[in-house]
């Protein structure tokens, strides 16, 4: 794997989840979370562990990120912190 | 959020994509045994393609695809084919899940475990699918409607 093309990857993956953390729109946080997600996938499917980066791009970027926004469907989609 | 209307946009996109979805989840459990993926990402993806429909369409249509009572049987089906298969090898003499000793007729032993693990593979893959739309039903259950 090139190295420039993973630091890019890590780079993004931490922008994400700093960006994840601060919002104030929960929305935000839950698509910047799939992101961290897919990110994340493609990092574990570089470092050749092909099976887990599908897991994680299926789950983590797919089914969590709806299942997020049916909970911010049923309470509300601003932060009171 | 604040206001729920329907949009033709969403609801046409995530028709056409859908399908492309299923096909490709079906593609990952038939070829769990040669390539990436398994019976947990093949279902997790037809999982994917319901619940992509249920988030664009309310309830009532998606649940022409899928109905909201079949979820919690296909689950158990998906179990009940794991679980027969390791018992039907442990009843005719091999150990628990070992695939040689499925009662399949006419098959070399390596061959006769390839089947064994796609059996397996599309029951886990029944029961995953299953078990991720049912936590979706669940926890929409109450939904506003329009």
């Amino acid at each position: 794997m090139i190295w420039e093309f993973e630091l890019v990857l890590f780079v993004f993956l931490v922008f994400a989840a700093i960006v994840a953390l601060e919002a104030r729109n929960l929305l935000v946080s839950v698509v910047m979370l799939s992101v961290f997600s897919f990110s994340a996938a493609l990092l574990f499917a570089s470092m050749g562990a092909v099976d887990v980066g599908f897991t994680e791009a299926v789950v983590g970027a797919g089914v969590t990120g709806i299942l997020f926004v049916i909970a911010i469907h049923k309470t509300s989609a601003k932060t009171n912190d | 959020m604040k206001r729920s209307f329907e949009s033709p946009i969403t609801l046409l996109g995530a028709r056409a994509l859908a399908p492309f979805i299923m096909m490709f989840g079906l593609y990952v459990i038939f070829h769990g045994h040669y390539s990436p993926g398994g019976g947990f990402q093949g279902g997790a993806l037809l999982a994917a393609s319901v619940l992509l429909m249920r988030v664009a369409s309310g309830s009532k249509t998606s649940s022409l695809i899928l109905s909201n009572a079949v979820t919690t049987p296909m689950g158990v089906v998906g179990v009940l084919i794991y679980f027969g298969t390791g018992l039907l090898a442990m009843l005719l003499g091999s150990n628990f899940l070992d695939y040689e000793g499925l009662p399949i007729p006419g098959m070399p032993p390596y061959y006769l475990r390839y089947t064994g693990i796609l059996i397996i593979e599309v029951g886990v893959g029944l029961a995953v699918m299953a078990a991720l739309v049912l936590i979706y039903d669940k926890m929409a259950d109450g939904e506003v409607t329009e």
